[in-house]
């Protein structure tokens, strides 16, 4: 009796063996035959070859060499079809056969060959053996209805099979009946609508009549399909529970997890002042329990599932705590949902055996375990009030014994105890504060961090501590970044006169090198917050905040009642809804708990949980999410709609503590934002010098990049065409600047989507800031750029026209212009001739002003026109200038003043560049 | 519904495979190889969905058995399947091991496909299997005896067939208790629960009905008032064990569950055990309970840090049950930190041994009476280490078997009958046996 040889035959040339053997006369060795070819199988070699061969012994009365073949079959049948007819004849004459188990063995089979051809042979003897005398050949050919709807569900109601099948309900067998309500719930779930179970009170009592008799399984069958109805009143769903309850002491986990199903589901219909309500609640909770000395699987499923029912219906296992505490040796995933369960059920009257337990959890072995645990601490303090005092010194205790992931574990929970209890427990900071190295996970640092900005006021060293964070600020998570950026603000706005260093470093990192757009949103409204209005920004940025919720990682209550629906099932496990991880239409119909209806129409007691209803608002926690976005509600808030000016006036509000500086960078970052250019008049549009190719194929490996500058709408853009001459695709374009003279820097990623096929030519235009960081360079305006993609990365210089960061603003006012320009020495005048150029002076002021080089004054002396400029740049550098204009003389001259007369060249040739032009 | 079934060796090598349902494809098999089985790191729940496939897995041994789904199933249901998987495997062949599948494939092949139709579970009764899914090839089966098994296999009574005879009719009775305890270092009883089943052994001919009692108090209190009932009376048979505790008259049972061939609603309505058994053994019912259970024996630990190098454990043991009674297989792990290097060992009573494989003092004592008292005192010396991390002082567990039920439960009666042949309840031997085992026993130190 060794079948194990079977699984040995590696050797070459077996096929040809085998099918010798299976040819062979003497039935022993075909059987053997067969029995490794089925070996063979098992292990995924393709024995398809043999087909024929197999189906040849499938003629035998031999039930066990039937059955091999029969697997066979099953298994090849659809890589063989025409060949699989051959067996049709046999299994026609199998359904005749007057051994009972035969003829369900083939209809068994039929059903699971997935051939059309076949499945047209099967309607007759189907329909034979579903009205068959023997109860195991109807049992059979129940499952082979709903087998034939999965290959071809048209044929089913065609041939009438589902009326049939219907009938079957009221077999005198409870396996027939219950097989046959297993077929027609999978069938009705691909039909939503079709009522095919007709579930009355007359089809309600037969099942309920078969649910004593039948098996084990077919017992979970008729729950499941039980839970699925809604009774009319609150009278027949205490029938139903009535009948139900018996189930909850058999030995089988799933039956009684799938009558509590029912019974939570047929609940919710019973007025609560009904003893039986009472009743049914005491019943509930001893099998729940006894669930837990199940195998550890059964356990994962069931805890899981508690944690539903603690969730809808707290007072089921509100006194069972001890029945969660953790085994040493439970398994991890049992443990882990204890804790979860732990936490749900933990109450004044509980916390302090609870806390001694999660104490002790938190020194075992096992990290996840670990932490968990003590989050729990942190929890339980939250949650009772009476307990956090010794929540809060066991966490301590727990940060003393410097275990890495326990001591950030701790810190993020003591986030959320300083959230709850306010200006209690800051005397632990200082504790806190010892362990600022040790932590590395972006949780633990944006929790210190928080707690740093949040208690500014009270560490005297706070500006220190949240200076070493941003030193790395780019290399952190957003979560971090982002709490750093608002406890930044938040100590600037509590000690404006140390920190306005600070503050400005981390907005200028947050809005302008950094490419998360809410991380630079957030700096933005910062920014505007303390520019605009200090005083809302206080009230904004240090508002009273929301109370956190005492439970975490709720159920969302309409997902909680869909899934305490689908009790017992994956559903429940992964608390999720079918439609999140089932395929297809099964499934996706979402189920809801039964409003209560009642006959007796309870009006005195309106407040009965009618959840169904949708209007439940004592089962309707308000949820906060206990980490992260504390400036949520920042956003919400009415943002006043007006563009203010920027500089100046509204800038003048704030206390002086605000340097003058912070200016320009909100201009030139806010233009972008708001664009302002609308206001600026533009008549003719700004000078854009030819494209030019910036960077060669032959050096970068085939990819030709030219390009240009422009200004658009007060955006610097940087025009770009790419061009892929190589062979290749390529995908994956980001390009990064040099720091420059200017500080110019992409203001979002390079947006090329899609790939760049061989031959291909694509344009791209990339917004510039000039809020990067900034180096000066020879030439002035020359920029490194570094472009990268698939292949490799590339390097090129080019040279901007400076007049793209000529401002809008750059009209200087008369009195301003010519204070300024006696002020600025002598020797930072330079004179330059402009040659060959054909404009009068008005022509020549129109087109500088696209450029936005404004002429402030014109002064005509002895036949000269003598225009008085003003230039702003982007960093607000002012250039001041004179251009002498002589009719008939195609050579102007130009003298430009500026404190920073490195410009001075680059602008006399924008001026030539703006004029030829 | 289950979309497949597939059977791995320790390897990750499919020794069995079935699939059910058309969206299960072969891809499946290698999918839960490399997720699971080769994991690198050690799966984490025993329900995993990779690539909207769930699979469910049970270890016997080093086997693993899946079931495959695409379906939101009912998960206890796969689970229980799978455990009866297993039972109707060893039912067949024994222990469940790479060589005894291999060996049975043929078998295992049979058996799925007839307790598992489509994915749905069908009659699994190893009892019903066992008339028509044999080794031994077809039986030429006559037209009754075909009927008959097709009759036992959908019928109400599944689990039993007619016609069964005995000449002796003889029945066993084992009451085997888990007592599990959690207690503090100060002695003080975290939790502590019995977990309980009853299996019957039965050799009786014909369909017996069968009716149980015990020494439930929700049935003590009804008779205590209704006056004495046809049970008072029967609770005379002499079916009454020993009980190691005091004169406990009934218990509480928190919560218990039935083999299938309880009638249940009759439980429900009246609190009545009554059956048809399954001919040969079946584990007729399980219970639970929690309250004023004889905890056998009391763990003291004192454990002392002696500097940064060395621990002092002592523990004392205390037997808690009648002084005629004996308690046996005693053993009791002390725990020893990762970083011990020697162990000196001094013991009252039995043999202790430092292992250091499995990092703890094992002390055995063969037999132990009630009321007594051991002592173990041991000096454990330790490498120092850099290491920060304190020792996690695992708790101290105990194994041990003793002659009662430390629930307190007794067996009142079991009456038998069997109305067509004439044999009475007066004519079926009766016995009756109580084992309480430790569970999970554990003290913290």
């Amino acid at each position: 009796m060794t079948d194990s040889k079977y699984f040995t035959t590696t050797k070459k040339g077996e096929i040809f063996e085998l099918k010798a053997e299976l040819n062979s006369d003497k039935k022993e060795k075909k059987k053997e035959a067969v029995k490794k070819v089925i070996a063979s199988m098992t292990v995924g070699k393709d024995v398809s070859a043999l087909f024929p061969d197999v189906v040849n012994c499938m003629q035998t009365d031999n039930l066990e060499l039937k059955k091999l073949v029969y697997l066979y079959l099953m298994n090849y049948a659809k890589s063989q079809p025409d060949m699989a007819i051959m067996a049709v004849n046999t299994f026609v004459k199998d359904c005749e056969d007057p051994n009972p188990l035969i003829r369900a063995l083939a209809v068994r089979t039929m059903g699971c060959i997935r051939v059309d051809k076949i499945t047209e042979y099967l309607c007759e003897p189907l329909r034979k053996c579903l009205k068959d005398e023997d109860p195991y050949v109807r049992k059979t050919a129940a499952v082979c209805v709903a087998k034939l709807h999965d290959i071809n569900a048209q044929l089913v109601e065609d041939q009438g099979f589902l009326d049939t099948l219907k009938d079957l309900i009221s077999d005198s067998n409870p396996m027939v009946v219950a097989n046959a309500v297993a077929a027609l719930s999978e069938i009705a779930e691909s039909h939503p609508n079709s009522n095919l179970l007709d579930l009355n009170p007359q089809s309600i009592n037969k099942l309920l009549t078969a649910l004593n008799e039948c098996t084990e399984w077919g017992q979970i069958f008729i729950l499941d399909c039980l839970a699925n109805y809604t009774p009319r009143d609150d009278r027949e769903s205490q029938s139903i529970c009535e009948r139900v309850t018996p189930r909850l002491s058999h030995a089988n986990s799933a039956v009684v997890l799938s009558a509590v199903k029912v019974l939570m589901k047929f609940m919710e219909m019973l007025p609560k002042d009904l003893d039986y309500y009472g009743t049914l609640l005491k019943k509930l909770a001893p099998p729940l329990v006894t669930l837990l000395s199940a195998e550890p699987e059964l356990q994962y499923v069931a805890l899981r599932n508690i944690n539903l029912i603690v969730q809808k219906r707290p007072e089921i296992l509100k006194h069972e705590m001890k029945v969660f505490f953790v085994k040493y040796n439970d398994p991890i995933y049992v443990k882990l949902e204890k804790l979860d369960i732990m936490i749900r059920l933990a109450s004044q009257a509980n916390i302090a055996q609870v806390l001694a337990e999660l104490k002790e959890y938190a020194t075992e072995v096992d990290v996840d375990f670990v932490r968990k645990a003590v989050r729990a601490i942190g929890r339980c303090a939250i949650k009772v009030e009476q307990s956090a005092e010794r929540c809060v010194s066991t966490l301590l205790d727990l940060i003393q014994t410097k275990v890495n992931y326990v001591v950030q574990e701790a810190i993020v929970v003591i986030k959320d105890i300083f959230r709850k209890y306010p200006n209690k427990y800051e005397s632990v900071i200082a504790t806190l504060c010892e362990n600022l190295d040790s932590l590395d996970e972006p949780e633990a640092r944006a929790a210190m961090i928080w707690i740093v900005g949040e208690y500014a006021e009270r560490i005297d060293n706070a500006d220190e501590l949240l200076e070493s964070f941003l030193e790395g600020f780019h290399d952190e998570s957003t979560q971090v970044q982002l709490q750093l950026l608002t406890a930044i603000v938040k100590l600037f706005l509590k000690k404006p006169t140390e920190t306005q260093e600070l503050v400005q470093q981390v907005l200028s990192l947050a809005t302008q090198d950094s490419d998360n757009p809410d991380l630079r949103d957030r700096g933005y409204i910062y920014w505007r917050l303390l520019s605009t209005d200090p005083v809302a920004a206080k009230e904004v940025v240090l508002a009273e905040k929301p109370l956190i919720s005492e439970e975490t990682d709720l159920i969302e209550p309409t997902l909680l009642e869909e899934l305490i629906c689908h009790i017992g099932t994956l559903a429940s496990v992964y608390h999720k809804p079918p439609s999140a991880f089932v395929e297809g239409s099964r499934g996706v119909m979402h189920k809801r708990l039964p409003a209560r209806t009642g006959s007796g129409e309870g009006t005195e007691c309106p407040d009965v949980g009618n959840a169904a209803g949708g209007s439940a608002p004592e089962a309707a926690p308000s949820i906060i999410p206990s980490q992260g976005d504390l400036l949520g509600d920042l956003l919400n808030l009415d943002l006043p709609a007006v563009l203010l000016p920027l500089m100046g006036a509204g800038f003048g509000a704030a206390p002086a503590v605000m340097p003058a500086s912070l200016n320009a960078p909100v201009g030139g970052g806010l233009g972008d934002l708001f664009d302002l250019g609308g206001g600026v008049g533009m008549p003719m549009g700004a000078y854009i010098p030819p494209k030019t190719v910036w960077l060669p194929a032959m050096k970068a490996k085939g990819l030709e990049i030219s390009g240009t500058f422009a200004r658009r709408a007060g955006v610097i853009q940087m025009e770009l065409v790419l061009t892929n001459k190589a062979m290749s695709v390529m995908t994956d374009f980001a390009i990064q600047f040099n720091r420059n003279s200017f500080g110019l820097a992409p203001a979002g990623p390079l947006q090329v989507l899609t790939p760049l096929g061989p031959n291909q030519t694509i344009e791209v235009s990339l917004p510039l800031s000039t809020v990067g960081p900034v180096m000066k360079m020879d030439p002035l305006n020359n920029l490194q750029v570094a472009v990268k993609n698939n292949i490799d990365v590339f390097y090129f210089s080019c040279q901007y026209p400076i007049s793209m960061l000529f401002v809008e603003d750059g009209k200087m006012e008369r009195q301003v212009f010519l204070a300024t320009w006696k002020d600025i020495p002598n020797d930072n005048e330079s004179q330059f001739q402009i040659q060959d150029c054909h404009l009068n002076s008005e022509a020549a002021s129109n087109k500088l002003q696209g450029s936005n080089i404004f002429t402030i004054a014109k002064r005509t002396v002895e036949g000269q026109d003598m225009l008085y400029m003003s230039i702003k740049l982007s960093n607000g550098i002012w250039v001041l200038a004179e251009l002498k204009v002589q009719a008939g003389n195609p050579n102007y001259t130009i003298s430009l003043k500026c404190r920073a007369p490195e410009v001075s060249q680059c602008v006399f040739q924008c001026y030539e560049a703006v004029l030829k032009n | 519904m289950i979309g497949g079934l597939f059977i791995y060796n320790h390897k990750g090598e499919v020794l069995i495979s079935r699939v059910y349902r058309d969206d299960i494809g072969r891809n499946a098999v290698d999918a839960f190889r490399v997720n699971v089985i080769h994991a690198r790191q050690q799966v984490r729940s025993p329900v995993t969905n990779i690539a909207r496939t769930s699979f469910f897995h049970v270890k016997r041994s080093n086997i693993w058995l899946a079931a495959v789904t695409k379906q939101n199933v009912n998960a206890a249901m796969v689970f229980e399947f799978l455990y009866k998987m297993c039972d109707v495997m060893t039912a067949y062949f024994g222990k469940i091991s790479e060589e005894n599948i291999k060996n049975n494939f043929v078998l295992i092949y049979e058996l799925l496909d007839e307790i598992l139709d489509f994915g749905y579970p069908q009659n699994s009764e190893t009892g019903a299997l066992k008339t028509f899914i044999t080794q031994t090839g077809i039986k030429s089966q006559s037209k009754e005896e075909q009927s008959q098994i097709t009759s036992q296999v959908t019928g109400q009574i599944g689990w039993r067939r007619e016609g069964i005879k005995y000449r002796r009719n003889e029945l066993f009775l084992d009451v085997l208790e888990s007592v599990n305890l959690l207690m503090s270092p100060q002695g003080q009883v975290l939790s502590a629960h019995v977990s309980g089943r009853v299996v019957m052994k039965s050799y009786l001919s014909g369909m017996p009905e069968c009716k149980f009692g015990m020494n439930d108090k929700i049935v003590i209190d009804k008779q205590g008032k209704g006056g004495a009932s046809e049970e008072a009376a029967a609770g005379k048979s002499d079916l009454g064990g020993s009980g190691g505790g005091g004169g406990k008259q009934s218990i509480a049972i928190d919560d218990c569950t039935f083999h299938q061939c309880v009638r249940l609603s009759k439980f429900d309505a009246e609190r009545s055990i009554s059956f048809i058994p399954p001919d040969g053994e079946c584990e007729l019912m399980r219970y639970r309970t929690t309250k004023d259970i004889i905890l056998p024996f009391r763990v003291i630990p004192l454990v002392r840090e002696v500097g940064r190098t060395k621990l002092e454990v002592k523990v004392v043991i205390k037997s808690n049950f009648k002084p005629s009674l004996l308690a046996q297989k005693i053993e009791v792990r002390i725990p020893t930190p990762l970083n011990t290097s020697g162990v000196q060992v001094i013991c009252m009573k039995g043999k202790a041994k430092y292992k250091a494989s499995e990092n703890a003092i094992v002390w055995k004592i063969k037999r132990m009476a009630g009321m007594k008292e051991s002592q173990i005192s041991a000096e454990i010396e330790l490498l120092p280490t850099n290491d920060k991390k304190k020792w996690a002082r695992p708790p101290i567990s105990m194994n041990f078997e003793v002659p009662f039920a430390p629930s307190g439960l007794k067996v009142r009666y079991l009456k038998v009958f069997e109305p067509k042949l004439n044999y009475s309840d007066h004519d079926v031997i009766k016995w009756v046996r109580y084992i309480g085992r430790s569970g999970i026993y554990e003290t913290r130190c």
